[in-house]
């Protein structure tokens, strides 16, 4: 039986997740490798898995206030060892996408900034601002 | 052997190579001028998007990167190698999306005014090096050998992975740096942060996550006797470098591949922008290596 | 299927001389004589303008206006002081578009990447959509202009952006939220301050100066009369034409 039927409000939040990532949500059996691979896991209030499966069980408003997103930068340590093939990764970036669209982010730049902004590489100041603000 | 029409290959440098990593396409372009490549950088190109956000729908992220295939493929380019690993986790990611995506391509199309998008192929210089030129023939280029020298290759996060759509080497177990550096004469080394994160754009939102990350690479190299270690990263060399800044003369040269390799190919170390660091664990290796050398013949 | 858009409108689209043409100023319609400036067809119509207007001459970047025709969903831009009424055109000036002006000394900034960055660390957003280039009245490559500020290469800055009059228009439509031809001054600046090759015989003549060479001659054009100056002035050296 599939629990992607379920209607409630919540699920919808886990459905729109799941289409902008493009992942099955429920390919997770909660092993716990990505959480055990990742690098920033210890940066993060609930550990990757974590966020998952708040999805899966109907909690997605759990997982939108979780600070986990933001920590992730996607090295895709954890898609390289689930053995269900799940990008984690893409779950999280879609997280933060619904969050962003909603002008929701931890992160301000503001021209006040630039002065330590210009001392650091390009590229990392170019995906940061990409990737966690609007 | 690398044939006569393709010793031309259209280059794509990004960003950081023109600004704070120059010393990675000089060292570049420098090594491959002596094994018979010309880097024909692409007139006129653009940002390549930085990393772009990969959902479903995100289409305006897709327009840097499409722009940049549109750039090289109007300039008569198939192919376009790259040295940066954000650039090349872009491109090749923006490529191989595209190529899945109708409804993207589409409207990145029109956006663009063209007709459709061109299948451009995104090639990494290490991809060149190892299969194009070959390992042999490296080897056989190689004036200055960099005997005893310990290196300790880093390849980070975005060279390798995601692995089905990056395709350039095994994930958990790369080769391919280590079959370049073991050609240029360096003892590679062999540790277990080879593939990790150094923390990448947290270098900008959260500083003390990414220095956790570098510290904890470095410490495996140095657990591993590494002399250097080698990036193909502006942000990892960037990374590792800073989060030792307190440790001195302790801390860990890190260096670019490339400018290993143009050393061994015979480019003078004045030239290839070592730092004084890495300056000093280079000529204590060549010197380390010729008094074994003069007591083994002796 | 897709043809090159031309920024400016073109002679034939404008309305021919005196004709009654209709258009539409901030939705409202009137009916101006054709062969008038959108500037004066608004002036005609009754607006007393003291903002989107400057110079009159194509020049000042005041009076930047954005208009649709009829029919057709794409947007075109020009200057309101150069660009001629089409029958059916819906406009509105955009006189200003936010973007304060950034304080900085010349002198004690060096022309590095690292400059622009601190002060237009937003450059970093850019998107390459090429919106701003599509939305220039000068039809500058304005896109290539971030791209190259990126890559530090002020003098490509300078040379793409010499023709900004700072209109705003690129600063409207920037999804990224960037400030363009701010960053094209301040780029333009530290170009010309400080990496610009210096002219030899300018310095030259500079030195020649200040050793004296051309004392006398201006002692004693100060002393001269009115007389002997109308005279050295009628009889001064004309370079040829051509």
């Amino acid at each position: 039986m599939s629990l992607l039927l379920s209607l409630r409000r919540k699920e919808g939040l886990a459905k729109e997740v799941a289409a902008l990532s493009e992942q099955n949500l429920y390919a997770c059996y909660q092993c716990g490798k990505c959480t055990a691979a990742c690098p920033l896991a210890f940066a993060m209030d609930e550990p990757p898995h974590q966020i998952i499966r708040f999805l899966q069980l109907g909690q997605a408003d759990r997982a939108f206030k979780s600070d986990t997103p933001w920590a992730c930068v996607g090295c895709l340590s954890c898609a390289g060892f689930c053995p269900k093939g799940v990008d984690l990764a893409r779950i999280m970036e879609a997280l933060r996408t619904l969050r962003l669209r909603k002008l929701d982010t931890p992160f301000r730049y503001t021209q006040q900034d630039g002065e330590w902004l210009s001392g650091l590489p390009q590229s990392a100041v170019v995906a940061a601002m990409r990737k966690v603000t609007w | 052997m690398v044939d006569e029409e393709k010793k031309t290959l259209a280059y794509y440098p990004g960003c950081e190579l023109r600004t704070r990593a120059r010393v990675l396409d000089s060292s570049a372009r420098r090594s491959c001028e002596s094994l018979g490549i010309t880097l024909q950088e692409l007139k006129d190109w653009t940002c390549c998007g930085g990393l772009v956000a990969q959902v479903k729908d995100n289409y305006m992220a897709l327009l840097a990167p499409a722009r940049v295939l549109l750039q090289a493929h109007r300039q008569g380019f198939k192919e376009l190698v790259t040295l940066c690993a954000f650039c090349f986790n872009t491109l090749r990611r923006a490529s191989y999306f595209l190529e899945r995506h109708a409804e993207a391509r589409r409207k990145v199309a029109t956006f663009l005014e063209v007709e459709t998008l061109p299948q451009v192929r995104v090639l990494h210089l290490l991809e060149v090096l190892c299969d194009r030129v070959g390992i042999d023939r490296l080897r056989e280029a190689v004036r200055r050998p960099l005997k005893g020298l310990r290196v300790a290759p880093y390849y980070g996060c975005l060279l390798l992975r995601p692995a089905r759509e990056i395709s350039l080497d095994d994930p958990e177990e790369p080769v391919l740096m280590e079959k370049l550096l073991g050609a240029l004469g360096c003892e590679v080394v062999d540790f277990s942060s080879r593939t990790d994160c150094c923390g990448s754009y947290h270098i900008v939102t959260n500083q003390g996550a990414a220095s956790q990350c570098a510290r904890a690479i470095l410490h495996s190299a140095a657990n591993a006797n590494a002399d250097v270690l080698t990036a193909s990263c502006p942000v990892c060399q960037f990374n590792l470098d800073w989060s030792q800044s307190g440790n001195g003369d302790t801390a860990m040269p890190v260096v670019y591949f490339a400018q290993l390799l143009a050393l061994a190919l015979g480019e003078p170390m004045e030239r290839l922008g070592f730092d004084a660091r890495a300056a000093a664990a280079l000529e204590r290796s060549a010197a380390a290596d010729k008094g074994e050398a003069s007591r083994e013949g002796g | 299927m897709f043809q090159k858009q031309e920024v400016a409108a073109s002679q034939e689209a404008q309305a021919p001389l005196g004709e009654t043409t209709r258009i539409y100023i901030m939705g409202k319609s009137y009916d101006v004589p054709g062969g008038l400036t959108i500037l004066k067809a608004m002036e005609y119509a009754g607006y007393r303008l003291v903002r989107g207007v400057g110079c009159r001459g194509g020049f000042c970047g005041a009076c930047p206006t954005v208009y649709r025709k009829a029919g057709d969903f794409r947007l075109y831009v020009g200057l309101a002081c150069q660009t001629g009424v089409e029958d059916g055109m819906y406009l509105t000036q955009i006189p200003f578009y936010p973007a304060p002006k950034p304080v900085y000394n010349l002198q004690q900034l060096s022309p590095e990447l690292g400059t622009i960055l601190r002060f237009f660390p937003e450059i970093v957003r850019c998107l390459q959509c090429n919106t701003c280039t599509k939305v220039c009245p000068q039809s500058l490559e304005v896109m290539n202009c971030i791209a190259a500020a990126q890559q530090g290469d002020f003098k490509r800055v300078a040379e793409l952006s010499f023709d900004c009059i700072s209109c705003g228009l690129c600063v409207s439509r920037c999804p990224a939220e960037i400030a363009h031809y701010h960053m094209g001054l301040l780029a333009r600046r530290l170009y010309g301050a400080h990496l610009i090759p210096r002219a030899a015989h300018l310095q030259r003549r500079l030195e020649e100066i200040e050793k004296g060479r051309f004392e006398e001659e201006l002692i004693a054009l100060c002393r001269a009369d009115r007389q002997t100056l109308e005279r050295l002035y009628a009889e001064r050296v004309i370079e040829p034409e051509g």
